[in-house]
């Protein structure tokens, strides 16, 4: 019942984590009906960037300034790079943002070198907040839950309560009656896409210290990011907070209860072949839950894309 | 597909079919078909090449390196047959390939079959081997073209790639399959113990693969993949199902990056996890559009000319990915049509006699911008040297000139370069532009 508890907490962080992402990602999404592949690599910037300022400014500044540049530099790729890209119509934006996904990972190794950026978790936050039965959970990871949450509900607000939230909205679905209306859509588009990298970069800043700061963290979350938003339907920002949260959960448990094939087949009355040796089925065999914790989200997205290709929440097929 | 209009999803003078003439009197197919010499020329040639080239460049990493080549150029046909011929963009196709390759090595491996078929159809099997996993990974995701397609290919590819760490039988795990070429039955007497044998049997099978392409993308379903690029909506109203005609041109393809990774497996004799993840994925979208994927002969250019990158630029700079990226990118800014649109941009001019107007103007610019750039990678290597280097390692070289990058003066001079180099082309790039505009359009002076 602890360790249920414990897990509860850490598959919540993982989850709000990769919500940070998947939010900014599905609203660039439906706006632009673009893909963003470089989505991760503005986590990693904004890691990087706050890194860079924590040495000379501290922890808080960083957590303030590096999103600020990372949604200016956003804007900057949106401005100039995809609209100008935007022309030749979807696929070559994919086929860009995934170039620039290739190019911001070999420019962050020219910059900071291949190897682990000593960021660390800040003082004033590293210490035990509360244990569980011995299980101690430390105060960072109360507080990335915090943020996130924070972000979650600031966004919510923005986005139905607000003038700008009600102006991205109507943008959304109808660009051109916006227009006429005398609203600057491209603007918009630029502002959303900035916003959406600068949430990246939140995620970035509070999770490079605990997952790690180096060149390989974008690679490592982002095809999650978008197994995640596909799960919840694109362009849903519901489906993404459920899509996050489920696969936060699955793979933390898939990973500290160590199911292992053997029970399940012979659970369902399957009998063990007596040498497994020469069986080709030996690897499926001898399958246990922590080995197939990563992939567990491909395999729920390639579930999902056959039986409800809409996702979760999703309310068009494409 | 949200809301676009797809006959923008193919880059702006990358179709070929916007050069062919509509003047009545000499209808392009006409042409076409009843000349058999034109038809059979580019094939003839390039055969004559590639029987030859063992003979000029004869050591065994030249050797290596056409190998390379080939088998990227197989690679990069076939996966050209989904994203420039049907329009599907693939995040994950290097599984076909390398499904196709661990499918040929467990052959390879399995001695009492693999004695009594000659090693020449091998390849055979890995493409089968793609097909049927392009059979099953299809029968679902080409439902779709477009972003969707573009995640399912992303998602399967990944999952492959992690099973191949967990389904060891298959995939051999971290260390992969080894396997031995040589216990095949004698082809005519060829037992491929040398690197040359195995370089005509690569080449051969380079000439058979890209002629079928050739001819798949003439037939009927061909033809069909191309019109369901372009406009879906109209081909199904034409009684034609898209998304049948996708599936048939994914299954080809996954037939022919399977024969490219039974090549793979047949030139290495080892096949690893590496052959099957994102990355290899990845590098053959760049050969691809780096080619061009508006023309059949764009991937053959773009595999050409990034095996040489890789091969010339890795050996002499640790940053050759910093670079391929940065080509990637600025062509899909700037020439969406890679390098056969721009080959082909020149063909108008050379049809209208004015080729020569251009020399002297191209010379002017071209020149002094690829000086500028020059002096710009300079400044780059240098930064990364002044940055990365080991203490007391200031001595670096570039362009064949070493010096102490922790001196003022190195850092003056490539400025300077680039600074000159980029500005004189600058100054005369209007005159290019000028002589362009008067070379492309038809008549006044020549």
């Amino acid at each position: 019942m602890d360790l249920i508890l414990v897990n509860l907490i850490d598959g919540l962080v993982t989850g709000l984590l990769l919500f940070m992402l998947s939010a900014g990602l599905t609203l660039i999404f439906s706006m632009m009906g673009v893909l963003n592949f470089a989505h991760a690599s503005f986590y990693m910037l904004g890691a990087y960037f706050a890194y860079q300022i924590s040495i000379a400014l501290g922890f808080w500044m960083g957590l303030l300034i590096a999103p600020l540049v990372v949604g200016v530099l956003g804007a900057g790729v949106e401005r100039y790079g995809l609209r100008r890209v935007h022309q030749y119509g979807h696929v070559p934006e994919l086929i860009f943002t995934f170039g620039l996904a290739l190019l911001i990972e070999e420019l962050v190794q020219f910059i900071w070198g291949k190897n682990q950026l000593p960021y660390s978790v800040p003082d004033a936050l590293n210490f035990t907040a509360f244990a569980i039965s011995g299980n101690s959970i430390p105060a960072y990871k109360i507080f990335m839950i915090f943020i996130s949450i924070s972000i979650f509900i600031g966004l919510l607000y923005v986005l139905t309560k607000t003038r700008v939230g009600m102006i991205i909205q109507a943008a959304l679905s109808y660009p051109r009656t916006v227009e006429a209306l005398g609203h600057n859509v491209p603007l918009i588009f630029m502002g959303v896409f900035g916003v959406g990298t600068a949430l990246a970069g939140v995620a970035g800043v509070i999770a490079g210290p605990v997952l790690g700061t180096f060149p390989g963290m974008a690679f490592v979350l982002g095809s999650i990011v978008f197994v995640t938003i596909v799960i919840g339907g694109l362009g849903s920002l519901w489906g993404a907070l459920i899509a996050s949260l489920l696969i936060g959960w699955i793979t933390t448990f898939a990973k500290s209860y160590n199911i292992e094939m053997e029970n399940i087949l012979t659970g369902l009355g399957i009998s063990k072949p007596e040498s497994l040796d020469d069986s080709i089925f030996r690897d499926f065999w001898s399958l246990t839950s922590p080995q197939i914790a990563d992939i567990l989200p491909y395999i729920l997205m390639v579930l999902i894309l056959i039986f409800r290709p809409a996702g979760l929440f999703g309310k068009r097929s494409s | 597909m949200t809301v676009s209009d797809p006959r923008t999803d193919i880059p702006k003078g990358a179709r070929p079919e916007e050069q062919i003439t509509t003047d009545p009197s000499k209808p392009a197919q006409r042409m076409r078909s009843g000349s058999l010499v034109l038809t059979l020329a580019p094939w003839v040639i390039a055969s004559v090449v590639l029987a030859i080239l063992p003979m000029v460049f004869t050591n065994n990493s030249a050797l290596t390196i056409m190998n390379q080549m080939s088998i990227t150029i197989v690679f990069a046909l076939a996966y050209n047959m989904l994203l420039g011929q049907g329009g599907m963009l693939s995040f994950g196709h290097a599984v076909y390939a390398g499904v196709g390759g661990f499918a040929c090595m467990h052959i390879m491996n399995m001695s009492d079959f693999f004695s009594t078929i000659p090693l020449v159809i091998l390849p055979v099997f890995g493409g089968l081997f793609g097909m049927g996993l392009a059979m099953i990974v299809g029968a679902f995701s080409t439902r779709n073209a477009g972003t969707v397609f573009a995640m399912i290919s992303l998602g399967v590819g990944e999952l492959i790639a992690a099973c191949s760490v967990i389904i060891v039988a298959f995939f051999g795990g971290e260390e992969g399959v080894s396997g031995d070429r040589t216990y095949a039955q004698p082809f005519f007497g060829v037992e491929f113990l040398q690197q040359i044998e195995v370089y005509y049997l690569t080449a051969g099978w380079v000439v058979v693969s890209a002629a079928l392409m050739y001819l798949w993308s003439r037939t009927p379903v061909g033809r069909m993949a191309n019109a369901v690029r372009d406009n879906p909506e109209r081909a199904e109203f034409l009684g034609y199902s898209s998304r049948w005609v996708r599936f048939y041109s994914f299954v080809a393809s996954g037939f022919f990056a399977g024969v490219s990774g039974g090549l793979f497996a047949i030139n290495y004799e080892i096949l690893t996890e590496e052959n099957l993840n994102t990355a290899s994925s990845g590098i053959i979208l760049l050969v691809t559009f780096l080619g061009g994927v508006g023309f059949f002969f764009g991937p053959i250019i773009g595999a050409i000319a990034f095996t040489l990158l890789q091969t010339v630029l890795s050996l002499s700079t640790e940053l050759w990915a910093f670079y391929a990226g940065i080509l990637f990118l600025s062509t899909v800014m700037f020439f969406p049509g890679g390098l056969a649109g721009l080959l082909m941009m020149h063909v108008p001019v050379f049809k209208l006699g004015k080729a020569s107007s251009l020399i002297k103007p191209y010379l002017m610019t071209l020149l002094p911008a690829a000086i500028g750039l020059m002096g710009l990678a300079a400044l780059v290597e240098m930064t990364f040297h002044y940055r990365h280097g080991a203490t007391g390692d200031n001595e670096m070289t570039v362009f064949w000139t070493t010096f102490d990058s922790h001196t003022l003066m190195p850092w003056l001079v490539a400025g300077a370069i680039t600074l000159i180099g980029l500005g004189i082309a600058k100054v005369t790039a209007p005159a290019l532009r000028e002589a362009w505009s008067e070379a492309t359009t038809a008549g006044g002076a020549s």
